[in-house]
């Protein structure tokens, strides 16, 4: 039986769909007490005074505890885990992020203190009797108006608001030199709006103390329970790793947002040594919206230049990128190596230039969500695709076939070096837009649209021809990068003495599907049932080590460690078959679940070498017993998915409103072990990317409240507000991973949102070529573009 | 002052003593361990704690366990029966109806609520019977071919939802 | 999201509930579907002392015609209405307006007469009420009495119901043959509820508009008839351009709420563009 290329069903379904999954929230510990965090409410201000004695006095209220506490605990802030340079080489601000504010509050929702009772009803309670003075303070939330002279600052230490700036690709005076020759310019102002993750999970966590064993246990809503451990134990609390169990149980989602370390991780597992008992705090939805990080938030500035012909000759991109108050995990890797590194796009792009500024603003913190930093890029450069295609008078296709980098295979062909510093590994770009104009049946959509203006009928078509990089490697690149940590992953393939075999890997599923694609893997490989393998992960006591699971990585680098460990299992089991059936390894041939000795019918299965390896009683010289291995997997090179993606549309002339017709994408993510699991991941990205475009937002206003705070004001997709997806696929393996997949976890977030964007701009062309679309496309926003109000 | 309610939950029948303020889902959750309904949000907006009372689908993060003394309540964990799973439940898995499982409950449970009222729906009629829940994973594609696998099955073997 | 503890206590009959609610010092709340009180608890927006539930008293559940009105008791819920045949053959914007609120979930347990009292500006019953020239019994201990809808919505928020005065029923008289009804709603994409909701009502005969009643939900700080436009179709021909011309008059003199999803100027078109689609859907 082969399983990789199946649509085999999921193993973890039966579990969800009886109501038996077991998220942080689910789990109740003996004597758990639940904690309540009193909030800022205010963007900027000092606090003045905290009275917590009423609220201590309150009955069943166990402790309470403030800034003034973890200060005087010598605790740390939570870190950031990348470091970016300056332009002149300076070190980027890094103000600290502590758990509880003592002084002075930079976002609405900046923790003050944190309440631990008997129950979660009487935490919230006793929250409206603590007293805080404060002194309301001017703030600043846009990333633009926040570099001004004279506005409010974030952090005293950072002037201007500034944590760093970058520059990537040409040298500056080349790409001004270049545009300025062009034939023609186009240029966007773009705004690529905050985005709230929303994981419908809130996230949860709990912390256990033991003082029988001196030892503490974390659950938490985490996509990488072991980087939370390494980041809390070593820069935030210092207590030694061996000393803390990290447990991300069944997690809710993620999709970036619980990749990071939070505060209240930490806090619940500091608090519970203070008060011997465990403690649960769970998110409701209104914390969310105000502190998991949120994505993108960029304001940018792009200018492409073509030649006569429409080539593209020059790429200039600047932007703004707001950070939030503090810097968040990963947040100073999204807007640039995430984000500069891939505005080559699929293009052959000549002199390419990118500046980037990130900035405090007293809102809260910005950091990677779905596609992290790579959407913002494609979206600049599909943006200006589409609209150079209209103002140049040609054909948006023929703009993207005339520009095409051409197909190489990384193999026979080298990969294609960028201009802005990545080395594409294997790429065909021209086979994806082809297939999804048949599929959208090109020629005749114009004819309808042209039909349908004669009787003031707006449809419209945008393209979307985008690349992402994967499985961010190797380490040491990502090291000299600013990475603080590696960008590998751990696997253990541990036989079982009859056969059956667990796998330890740490990446981490939170709606992936690892439990039945990675089993696909190892049972194609080893040659038995699916039934036979056990995936684990999610627990640092089990699982050795691990990155966890973002940028697309779990299949491309989590389970190229796999292979590494099965084929060390493979090697061994290889020896003691060769011995069992007393012939020359290299006579033998591994097929089925069995070794055989070419040209005979000898041969012996995995499960008695496995018996063997543990009971080696008739066993090769000099061999240890067991079967069991580990491996680290450290990529050479990222994966390039690419794809098109295309959206029709139709706009409502009286309302504005924007109707998403059909959408149909074509994607190449490299070799695929489960079809159906890909597709669940396209379509789930679509939706997202799709929400970017017409729905969703964060807004602040200028006290920096959140407008969006809820999901009575946060707009996201549900199931009326889009249509069935159409999607296809082509295949170009990763030359340099073991099962030539690329990762698909993100492609539909990074293709699909300029896809839409650019099918409004194409449908409203008969008010002219309208540059100035703000996302979300909200009617309103359409009917002022449409008439200029 | 607590309230004593009776409800029948899943064809069991608990009596309890609770708070006035009791949101049901903690209640399922918190007292009788029923932790398949989830919470997602504060406004009554996401559905992942949607449940059945007396065969409607409500939710019941804005439900207090005080209304439904003397109910009969069906969540999640109610729906399989056997060791089997439900026409719906296996739509789910068939379909490939769900990646992450936080809103899967809610999910199938408006979903049962639609095939009660409506054993053929077409695409838009799915679409619109779930505008109260959220799914963050599937893009709803795979939610709408889950409903219509179960609604085939159901008429197959002729089976109620209930 | 935990609501501050309160008293609960279930009414068996309406006399029951009125008895509770005559309590001395007790802030107490009536309790029907809950669908937009306990949000409001949850977010701590309301605490009240106690919350009498009223929801299965079942004297007050009900839809069915009383002479020349159908009478719906308060607390049926938008499902009860949205799959009223009685309704759907007399007055069709109700069961159409029932059926564009919130989401199945809510019309399952959400009630008219929880929704009215509340009085959201942005909720769909009271221009539908409105607009059906209907009225709300009120009940408390001295009495009941009866209010046209005109009199019992006051503002943002706000009704005429006193302390001590539950909903109990609200009367929609039948209109005469020949009317017609719609309710056309423009959704706020997160929440649902209406930026612009219209309900219109016109009889046509001989291809002449009369009977003609307009009303909003969504556009003002709370719904109101809109009787200019009204006044410009009254009497004329039921033709598009009169139509266009009638709509033109929409949120006129009323002072237009603004949001991020809608401004004042936005919201204003939007009125016409939803007056104009109504009155096209019942006399066009």
């Amino acid at each position: 039986m082969t399983y990789i290329g199946q649509s085999v069903k999921r193993v973890e379904d039966k579990r969800f769909t009886t109501g038996k999954g077991k998220y942080t929230d689910d789990i109740k510990l003996v004597g758990m007490t639940h904690a309540h965090i009193v909030r800022s409410p205010y963007a900027h201000a000092n606090i003045l005074s905290i009275d917590i004695d009423a609220a201590l006095a309150h009955p069943g209220v166990v402790a309470i505890f403030t800034g003034k506490d973890i200060a005087a605990a010598g605790i740390n802030g939570v870190p950031a885990g990348w470091q970016v340079n300056f332009k002149d080489g300076t070190t980027m601000k890094e103000p600290p992020h502590p758990l509880l504010v003592a002084d002075r509050v930079k976002h609405v929702g900046d923790g003050i203190a944190v309440i631990i009772a008997e129950d979660a009803a009487t935490a919230r309670d006793a929250a409206d009797l603590i007293e805080i003075d404060y002194e309301v303070l001017p703030c600043v939330t846009n990333p633009a108006e926040a570099v001004k002279a004279g506005a409010p600052l974030v952090h005293n230490d950072a002037p201007n608001n500034i944590c760093f700036d970058w520059e990537l690709g040409n040298p500056k005076a080349e790409v001004d030199a270049a545009i300025a020759a062009s034939h023609h310019v186009t240029r966007l102002d773009l705004v690529n709006q905050r985005m709230a993750p929303n994981a419908i999970e809130p996230r949860s966590a709990i912390g256990h103390y033991d003082d029988s064993k001196d030892k503490f246990t974390l659950y938490t809503t985490s996509q990488n329970p072991h980087l939370t451990r390494l980041l809390m134990c070593a820069f935030v609390l210092g207590i030694p790793e061996h000393k803390v169990q990290v447990i991300a149980p069944d997690v809710g989602g993620g999709f970036g947002s619980k990749i990071f370390h939070y505060i209240e991780e930490a806090l619940v597992i500091w608090a519970s040594k203070q008060i011997g008992r465990p403690i649960k705090w769970t998110s409701t939805r209104s914390e969310a919206f105000l502190t998991d990080a949120h994505g993108r938030d960029h304001v940018t500035t792009a200018e492409m230049g073509f030649d006569k012909e429409g080539n593209v000759t020059a790429l200039r991109v600047s932007t703004f990128a707001n950070l939030g108050a503090y810097i968040s995990t990963f947040a100073p890797a999204v807007p640039t190596y995430l984000h500069g590194t891939l505005l080559q796009g699929l293009y052959t792009t000549p002199k390419i230039h990118v500046d980037v500024t990130a900035v405090f603003t007293h809102t809260n913190a910005v950091d990677a969500y779905r596609g992290a930093g790579r959407p913002e890029a494609t979206y600049l450069l599909e943006r200006l695709m589409d609209t150079a295609a209209l103002e140049m008078g040609m054909d948006p296709a023929a703009l993207r076939f005339k520009n095409f980098i051409p197909a190489f295979d990384g193999i026979t062909q080298p990969g294609y070096q960028t201009q802005v510093a990545l080395q594409y590994d294997s790429g065909n770009y021209e086979p994806v837009l082809e297939r999804a104009l048949e599929m959208v049946d090109y020629e005749n959509f114009r004819k309808q649209q042209a039909e349908g203006r004669k009787n003031g009928k707006l449809l419209g078509i945008g393209f979307s021809t985008y690349i992402e990089a994967c499985g961010i490697a190797p380490s040491a690149v990502v090291g000299a990068l600013g990475a603080r940590a590696g960008l590998y992953e751990s696997a253990q393939v541990r036989v079982q003495p009859t056969g059956k075999v667990s796998v330890f890997t740490g990446s981490h599923s939170h709606g992936q599907g690892h439990e039945t694609t990675f089993a696909q893997v190892v049972a194609d490989r080893l040659g038995i049932a699916m039934e036979d393998i056990d995936i684990v992960h999610g627990d640092s006591d089990s699982v050795a080590f691990g990155m966890g699971t973002y940028g697309s990585r779990s299949l491309a680098v989590g389970g190229s460690a796999i292979v590494k460990s099965i084929d060390k299992v493979l090697e061994k089991g290889a020896k003691i078959a060769a011995h069992k059936l007393e012939a020359a390894e290299e006579d033998l041939e591994y097929a089925g679940g069995r070794w055989t000795v070419k040209g005979t019918d000898k041969s012996i299965g995995f499960g008695d070498v496995a018996l063997t390896a543990y009971v080696p009683h008739d066993y090769p010289a000099g061999l240890e017993p067991g079967l069991d291995f580990s491996s680290f997997y450290d990529p050479t090179n990222f994966t390039y998915p690419f794809g098109c993606h295309i959206a029709i549309v139709e706009v409502d002339a009286d309302t504005g409103k924007v109707t998403l017709k059909r959408f149909i994408a074509v994607d190449d993510v490299g070799n695929v072990i489960n079809p159906m699991i890909v597709d669940g991941q396209i379509h789930g990205g679509l939706a997202q990317g799709i929400g970017q475009a017409m729905l969703e937002g964060v807004a602040y206003d200028s006290e920096g409240q959140l407008m969006t705070g809820s999901f009575m004001d946060y707009a996201m997709p549900r199931a009326d507000d889009l249509p069935s997806f159409e999607i296809d696929r082509k295949v170009t393996p990763c030359p340099h991973n073991p099962l030539g997949v690329k990762g698909a976890g993100e492609a539909g977030c990074i293709g699909s949102t300029p896809a839409v964007v650019n099918a409004v701009m194409d449908a409203l062309t008969p008010f002219g070529i309208i540059k100035n679309l703000e996302m979300p496309m909200t009617s309103q926003r359409v009917w002022r573009a449409m008439h200029q109000k | 002052m607590s309230v004593k309610i009776s409800v029948s939950i899943n064809g069991k029948n608990y009596t309890s003593e609770v708070e006035p303020r009791q949101l049901l889902v903690y209640h399922l959750r918190e007292a009788l361990g029923l932790t398949g309904s989830h919470v997602g949000c504060d406004t009554s907006s996401c559905g992942a704690c949607t449940v059945l009372v007396d065969g409607l689908a409500v939710k019941s993060c804005t439900t207090l366990a005080a209304q439904v003394d003397g109910c009969k309540v069906t969540t999640v964990e109610g729906l399989a029966k056997n060791g089997s799973l439900h026409p719906i439940q296996e739509g789910f898995k068939e379909e490939h109806g769900l990646q992450c499982g936080f809103c899967t409950p809610g999910m199938i449970m408006a979903a049962a609520d639609l095939l009660q009222n409506n054993p053929n729906p077409s695409e838009t009629e799915i679409r619109h019977a779930l505008e109260g829940n959220f799914c963050r994973c599937t893009g709803y594609h795979n939610i709408v071919r889950s409903i219509q696998w179960a609604a085939n099955k159901l008429k197959e073997t002729n089976a109620a939802v209930l | 999201m935990i609501p501050a503890n309160f008293e609960y206590y279930r009414a068996g009959s309406v006399d029951e509930a009125l008895s509770l609610l005559a309590q001395p010092d007790v802030y107490a709340k009536i309790l029907s579907g809950g669908h937009s009180l306990i949000p409001a608890l949850k977010l701590r927006l309301n605490q009240p002392g106690a919350l009498i539930d009223i929801g299965r008293i079942p004297e007050l559940r009900y839809i069915r015609q009383e002479g020349n009105s159908i009478a719906i008791g308060s607390t049926s819920t938008h499902k009860d209405i949205a799959n009223s045949a009685l309704l759907a053959q007399h007055i069709a914007m109700l069961p159409e307006a029932a059926g564009l609120i919130g989401d199945p979930q809510v019309r399952n347990v959400g009630t008219i007469g929880g929704s009215i009292a509340h009085a959201d500006p942005a909720a769909d019953w009271p221009g539908v009420l409105l607009a059906a020239d209907a009225e709300i019994v009120l009940r408390s201990q001295a009495g009941s009495r009866t209010l046209a809808a005109q009199d019992f919505f006051l503002g943002f928020y706000t009704t005429a119901l006193q302390e001590g005065e539950i909903v109990t029923e609200i009367r929609v008289p039948i209109p005469a043959a020949g009317t017609k009804s719609t309710y056309q709603k423009f959704m706020q994409p997160a929440s649902r509820f209406a930026i612009v909701g219209c309900a219109a009502v016109v009889q046509v005969s001989d291809g002449t508009c009369s009977n003609v009643r307009v009303a909003f939900n969504g556009v003002a700080d709370a719904c109101f008839r809109d009787v200019n436009v009204e006044n410009a179709l009254i009497g004329k021909a039921a033709t598009a351009e009169n139509i266009a011309a009638a709509a033109a008059q929409a949120a006129q003199g009323v002072s237009i709420l603004s949001d991020h999803y809608a401004e004042g100027d936005y919201r204003k078109h939007l009125a016409e563009v939803y007056a104009k689609r109504a009155l096209t859907a019942v006399a066009g």
